[in-house]
């Protein structure tokens, strides 16, 4: 719509707006989060919640205990490779539009357990992650951020053409294929739709 | 509380046929432990927390230790003939010491305030006969610490009521705190690589470490 039109109708009391306007201002203002923590990141994000950093202040203040109710899966804390494959079933079972914050140097990478045997090295192997927080434990207000610039990024969403969101693309995938125990690691070890090894190059 | 010799005395008195040794630690904290063999470490244990003089009713920490095969060398000073003249001539021994695995006992008493006596349990060896005498029945807390155990280190715990891996999933092969253990390949780059990482970072970006 014609900006100039849409600003000389407000003047005389009509509002009007785009369909996907109205769609991403919701979608973006109620992001319900699953309330689960895995590590001391959780702590973080449960100061955020409280009136301290107060996150209802973004439309977010009900963490539902019910993947089915959630449109925001916060990773907080360290995924062990024995939680990993739950991480991934509880992510399958939210509903679309679904969004996935990665919160904290573990979640991101494994952090400081990178080396060990027992730590994924970073959520985004098995999941598609929109916002990565580095920090051990981020502050609240680096989660506050994050949740602005997942706000920013739904904003920007498009209901239509090539660049619209997965869950409106029949062929996009919802779900995940879960990684298995194996006898000596994950199997499989990462999922190779969402994440690849990363390329070393040195300036 | 009494000397380990006199404890491990009373214990050789008390329970005919029990083979003790004490482990002498060098270091200032000189913290000397108890070495008890496998037949009789149920009824030491019992002994040691139902002897009224020691009532070591609270076992605070087990703890695994691996030892691989190791060979020893020492320095040892002969004497030898060398043309004719007695001489002392440094002589280098080895020994072969086999491997085996080891759980130390952490045992404190909280009726009389007293503590740490330290008991340590081996097996015979590394693969098929790591088995020992679980001590669960005598102290009721060891119970997750003997599970971590067996998941990490692979030492079987004979008379423990309920033996499954706690840290890591049923159907896991390893034994990850083992000196031989080795981990999955899934190194991924690190902007300052050192020891251990730094090997890994040769193997896997032999280029970018050369310089």
């Amino acid at each position: 719509m014609d900006e100039g039109l849409r600003s000389e109708l407000q003047k005389q009391g009509v509002f009007t707006t785009t369909l996907e306007e109205l769609y991403n201002w919701g979608r973006k203002n109620s992001l319900w989060p699953l309330g689960f923590g895995l590590a001391c990141c959780a702590i973080e994000m449960i100061a955020a919640s409280m009136s301290r950093w107060d996150l209802a202040r973004f439309g977010a203040e009900v963490f539902r205990p019910s993947p089915r109710q959630a449109d925001l899966m916060i990773v907080a804390g360290t995924v062990t490779k024995k939680m990993a494959p739950q991480v991934v079933r509880l992510y399958n079972q939210m509903g679309e539009p679904k969004y996935v914050i990665a919160m904290g140097a573990c979640a991101i990478s494994g952090g400081p357990f990178k080396q060990g045997y027992n730590v994924l090295k970073g959520i985004d192997r098995y999941i598609p992650v929109d916002v990565h927080i580095p920090g051990c434990p981020p502050r609240p207000e680096a989660l506050l951020h994050a949740f602005m610039t997942l706000q920013q990024k739904i904003d920007e969403e498009q209901l239509t053409g090539a660049k619209r969101r997965r869950h409106l693309d029949a062929e996009a995938p919802s779900e995940f294929p879960v990684p298995q125990y194996g006898e000596h690691d994950l199997v499989p070890a990462n999922n190779p739709d969402v994440w690849k090894v990363p390329k070393v190059t040195r300036g | 509380m009494e000397s380990l010799e006199q404890i491990k005395t009373r214990i050789e008195a008390a329970i005919s046929g029990a083979k003790l040794e004490i482990i002498r630690n060098g270091s200032p904290s000189a913290q000397h432990s108890l070495l008890v063999d496998n037949e009789h470490a149920l009824a030491v244990a019992m002994f040691l927390r139902d002897d009224t003089a020691l009532r070591l009713d609270y076992a605070s920490n087990v703890t695994g230790v691996d030892w691989p095969d190791a060979e020893l060398t020492e320095k040892i000073k002969v004497k030898k003939v060398v043309d004719g003249v007695e001489k002392e001539v440094e002589e280098i021994k080895k020994t072969k010491r086999p491997g085996c695995l080891e759980a130390v006992y952490h045992l404190y008493s909280m009726e009389l305030k007293r503590g740490p006596l330290i008991l340590r349990l081996r097996t015979q060896n590394r693969a098929d006969k790591a088995h020992l005498p679980s001590l669960t029945p005598v102290w009721r807390g060891t119970e997750f610490q003997e599970r971590e155990i067996y998941d990490l280190y692979g030492i079987v715990f004979d008379g423990h009521p309920d033996l499954r891996r706690i840290l890591m999933w049923e159907g896991f092969k390893d034994h990850p705190m083992r000196k031989d253990y080795v981990e999955p390949d899934d190194y991924e780059y690190e902007p300052t690589p050192h020891d251990e990482v730094l090997e890994k970072s040769k193997q896997h970006h032999p280029a970018e470490t050369k310089a």
